[in-house]
């Protein structure tokens, strides 16, 4: 690669002569990061990382949506790894080098029980009439550490030890940039949980139907990383964490396939609804690829051993090698029960060069979709979508009664019938030494004549037997 | 002799001529790959391809330019042809076809006015000129249209100006002037060694020319500025206003040659990966010649991926030093600061370094804000546009004097000549691809040739033959269009995948396959084969020995 420094100059007499005019500055871009940190009763923390950058544009999106433009996809076993972190990471403003982003190392990344990346583009409206639109990049990062596995056993977390690395300056280019720590009902006497360095403002809200409460830690406020040019968060179980069991949520959901062979199954969700008293509606959204043919006439939905009639069913069949199956249902769940929805399918059986390398694997089909307005306990405040922190994004409220949900249940390991793949070897073998011997009988048949011959005097059988017969001291042939 | 034995013997040669003549043929096609027929005579033809380039050129003589005896003489065409020595297989002639004929009653009128502006206007406004074609027209010696030094002119356009002379020798010496502008507007030696740089042997000719952009189909243009301090600066730059004042209407005076899209980005914490030096001397800090290749690379993979794009990438970028490294100046072989602050890399971009103004840190805290002049930003990126595409300085002919370029910032027979150039490489790429082809069908039994494979490589050929002939008439856009083709139909075919289906098949499974039937049917035959023919040499001999 070579390179040529420029001696250009006979360019710029011309161009010298347009002035640069000037015009109105377009707006800035605007980015907000934020990091919330849960410890959980278990002595796991989780861990969420919120990035959203917003840009207003000209490009303009038409009105309403076309359904026929919607599509939906998945890939049931694909491993998140490194290589799908660093394109992530560079579409960061600051990317690793100042605020919530230094954090962001791969080896503590992935050393976690659970991680979830996210990236959503949306457009979003300026003004109450939605006259003008700015576009909104939203990027989020979840993961939980394991106490035992990463904690080694220890309980007593910070921010060095879950990310080998501490805040030390915020991002510039960041209109705010704040950490949050989960203290609920642990932050009235620090009798249970104590936190350094000491948070000067605390937050409350309903978040997931319960009332919650946060110590926040604000980077671009000079006081909190002033002292000692870093931030590491430290919190210590004084006592340890009651035990009480976790709350159940009020949805969750099983999946699972049942039956025996290889020619027929079934496939079953199980939708769990733990209200004491409301029901409420559920979308399930299934995608079943081709090759499970699914018996729609076999969709049965009982709910406390009654049958449940969906208020709306749209399925959308499969066909051979294009498109999967699409069935979509609205459930109403009764209070305090558990749903069973089920359906029988047929396994295909598939060309010899669709199966993958290692077919007695399986295949894998997508999870199914659960999306719902769970009523919550408490009543939430109406929210202002600007002042209030980017995690409320996360669990959007309509109003204060309910807020939505949406699940995605395990996904399944179907096997199909696979062959044998050594056969075509095995047959051409087969057939063409049948058919050499038989051509051989027939040459024989054909072309061999009998004559006398003289006896041969000896040969190398003779001389062997011979030799042996020595050896034994009988005498010679 | 036992009836038996004749009729055993014969039962075998029987079964032997079967197996032979009907089995082995019948064998030999049912598995033979399938190849459509291609044409190979016409792609070995394509190697001794014989290029012809023409440039039209209309001489346009006033009265009084040259001796009225001469004048009586016209219009005729005169043909000059000239040898392109390159060591490429192909052989390349120009040609100047030279239409002389007088001028009509506007071009006196025009050349009779008094400033050459006005004059190439009202010129241009009676004719359009096709791709490729030169007109010059001929003045008298004692005009005042060019200063009285000058021996000729070279217009933006596809026009030119010489001198006449009264001189019994003056359609030679007026000739002889005409292919020296002509050869400056069009052909050169240097053009199309720069255009062939990739197939010619690699030797002192093509290590000094810098190589230009490979011919494709379109090209992206993005536009970067690198901020690796927003603490300190904050950066803007109005690229959006620069890119439609300046670069628009450069690409589109350049959309002949392909199509353009252009882009912006602005990445922070960006740095170089060299670490600049401090100089003393004037209290700055420098990069040195020798280590510019190595600043390009750690900034690439920020820079987004040229994957994602169809066209190959060019990048320009700002780069505004940190607070710490400035002000940042780009030495080069000699020491000297280079004017420009700017350097660039062929087939890839260039970098620009923008040193921010350091009164500005007096007024205010950090960041400061910095508004980034782009008059200045797009002269230097502009030029070094230019040279990536291979638009060379002119080499004029001595006492020329050259008007400059119109306000896009390209001349249109500066266009031509890229268009020429383009051509040629396109040709000589579309004959290398067919020719590979051709070579390793011949030496890889294995690879499969489809009917739409072989439709596309046909086309190619003719496209190849069709584009010679056009550039052998002179008409240029219609050769570049075809050459264009060409290349994209030889490299469709070459790529295809369709050629791989049965290029790794193992030979030991064909083995594996064939053995079990083929050993077993052959072996008896072979046996009977060997013992007649022994039985029957045997019994040549015996009447000889009788006899």
């Amino acid at each position: 690669m070579a390179a040529a420094c420029l001696r250009l100059v006979w360019l710029a007499p011309l161009l010298l002569g347009l002035v640069d005019g000037g015009r109105a500055e377009p707006p800035r871009d605007a980015l907000r990061e934020e990091l919330v940190i849960t410890p959980l009763p278990s002595g796991d923390v989780a861990a969420t990382f919120q990035f959203r950058t917003r840009w207003d544009s000209d490009l303009q999106r038409e009105e309403g949506t076309d359904h026929y433009f919607l599509r939906y996809a998945v890939l049931p076993r694909e491993v998140v790894c490194t290589e799908n972190l660093t394109p992530w990471k560079k579409l960061l403003p600051c990317s690793s080098k100042a605020g919530l982003s230094v954090l962001l190392k791969a080896d503590r990344l992935f050393h976690t029980s659970y991680h979830s990346q996210a990236v959503h583009i949306r457009p979003v409206c300026r003004n109450a009439r939605c006259t003008s639109i700015s576009w909104e990049l939203r990027q989020t990062l979840s993961v939980v550490y394991d106490a035992f596995v990463t904690g080694q056993g220890k309980k007593d977390w910070s921010l060095f030890r879950m990310f080998s690395r501490t805040l030390t300056e915020p991002c510039p280019l960041a209109s705010e940039s704040r950490v949050y720590v989960d203290v609920t009902s642990y932050n009235q006497d620090n009798e249970t949980l104590e936190v350094h360095p000491t948070p000067t403002t605390t937050y409350q809200d309903v978040t997931l139907g319960t009332q919650k409460t946060y110590a926040v830690y604000d980077l671009l406020d000079t006081a909190v990383i002033n002292n000692s040019r870093n931030l590491n968060l430290q919190f210590k179980w004084k006592s340890p964490p009651e035990n009480e069991a976790p709350p159940v949520p009020f949805l969750h959901a099983q999946r699972y396939v049942s039956g025996y062979g290889l020619q027929n199954g079934e496939l079953n969700t199980l939708l769990y609804n733990t209200h004491p008293y409301r029901a409420f509606p559920v979308l399930v959204l299934d995608t079943v690829p081709w090759y499970l043919r699914l018996y729609v006439h076999t969709l049965t939905i009982t709910s406390k051993g009654k049958e449940n009639k969906p208020s709306y069913v749209h399925y959308q069949p499969a066909q051979d090698r294009l498109q999967p199956h699409l069935l979509e249902m609205l459930i109403q769940l009764p209070a305090n029960s558990a749903t069973k929805v089920s359906i029988q399918f047929e396994r295909a059986l598939l060309k010899w060069t669709e199966y993958t390398p290692d077919p007695n694997h399986g295949f894998y089909v997508s999870p199914s979709v659960l999306s719902a307005l769970v009523p919550s306990m408490v009543a939430a405040k109406p929210v202002d979508w600007e002042e209030s922190p980017l995690f409320k994004s996360l669990y959007p409220v309509s109003d204060s009664s309910s807020y939505f949900v949406r699940l995605y249940t395990e996904p399944l390991l179907v096997n199909l019938p696979t062959p044998d793949f050594s056969m075509p070897y095995n047959v051409i073998c087969l057939t063409c030494t049948v058919v050499a011997v038989c051509y051989g009988s027939f040459y024989n048949l054909l072309t061999r004549t009998f004559h006398i011959e003289e006896p041969s005097t000896g040969g190398l059988a003779k001389w062997l037997a011979n030799l042996i017969r020595r050896a034994r001291g009988v005498p010679p042939l | 002799v036992p009836p038996e034995v004749v009729r055993g013997k014969r039962a075998a040669l029987f079964f032997a001529a079967v197996a032979i003549l009907l089995g082995l043929p019948l064998w030999w096609k049912t598995t033979e790959t399938y190849r459509a027929p291609l044409p190979y005579s016409q792609i070995s033809g394509l190697n001794a391809l014989q290029l012809r380039l023409m440039v039209p050129v209309t001489v346009v003589f006033t009265r009084e330019s040259v001796p009225l005896d001469d004048q009586e003489k016209l219009p005729f065409t005169v043909v000059q042809e000239r040898e392109i020595p390159l060591k490429y297989k192909m052989k390349i002639k120009c040609l100047f076809q030279k239409a002389y004929r007088r001028a009509l009653e506007h071009e006196e009128a025009a050349l009779s006015l008094g400033s050459m502006q006005e004059a190439e206007t009202m010129l241009a406004k009676s004719q359009k000129q096709a791709e490729g074609s030169l007109t010059v027209y001929v003045i008298s010696e004692h005009s005042s249209l060019l200063p009285q030094d000058m021996m000729s002119y070279i217009g933006p356009e596809r026009t030119a100006v010489v001198r006449g002379i009264m001189h019994r020798e003056a359609l030679n010496i007026v000739g002889h002037q005409v292919i020296q502008v002509a050869q400056a507007m069009s052909l050169t030696e240097d053009v199309l060694a720069a255009a062939l740089s990739d197939h010619l042997p690699e030797d002192k000719w093509s290590s000094d020319k810098r190589r230009p952009l490979k011919s494709s189909l379109g090209y992206e243009i993005t536009f970067s500025l690198l901020n690796p301090d927003p603490k300190s600066h904050d950066v803007h730059w109005d690229i959006e206003g620069a890119v439609q004042r300046y670069v628009q209407p450069f690409l589109s005076a350049l959309s002949a040659v392909g199509n353009f899209s252009v882009d912006s980005q602005i990445l922070y914490y960006a740095v170089l990966g060299v670490n600049p030096r401090f100089d003393p001397a004037s209290s700055s800090y420098y990069l040195a010649a020798h280590s510019l290749p190595h600043v390009i690379n750690p900034v690439e993979s920020r820079l987004g991926s040229s994957a994602a794009s169809l066209y190959p990438v060019l990048n320009f970028l700002l780069y505004v030093p940190e607070l710490a490294h400035s002000p940042l100046y780009i030495q080069d072989k000699d020491g000297a600061p280079v004017a420009t602050n700017a350097f660039h890399s062929p087939r890839w971009g260039g970098i620009m370094i923008y040193n921010v103004d350091p009164t500005v840190y007096n007024a205010s805290e950090l960041p400061v804000r910095v508004e980034v002049e782009m008059v200045r930003v797009m002269e230097v990126f502009l030029a070094q546009l230019r040279l990536l595409f291979g638009i060379a300085q002119p080499q004029m002919p001595p006492k020329c004097l050259f008007s400059g370029p119109k306000s896009e910032g390209l001349t249109t027979w500066e266009l031509d000549q890229l268009l020429w150039a383009r051509s040629v490489e396109n040709l000589a790429t579309a004959t290398t691809t067919l020719t590979s082809l051709a070579q390793l069908l011949g030496k890889i039994s294995n690879i499969v040739i489809k009917d739409d494979v072989a439709s596309e490589v046909y086309s190619a050929v003719a496209a190849v033959q069709k584009a010679a002939e056009e550039l052998a008439s002179g008409h240029l856009a219609s050769a570049f269009i075809a050459s264009q083709e060409a290349v994209t139909s030889s490299e469709r075919a070459f790529f295809d995948p369709s050629l791989l289906h049965l290029l790794y098949f193992p030979d030991d499974q064909k083995f594996a396959i064939y053995i079990p039937l083929f050993l077993p049917m052959a072996v008896p035959i072979l046996l009977s084969l060997v013992k007649i023919f022994l039985e029957t040499r045997k019994s040549w001999k015996k009447p000889e020995k009788i006899d």
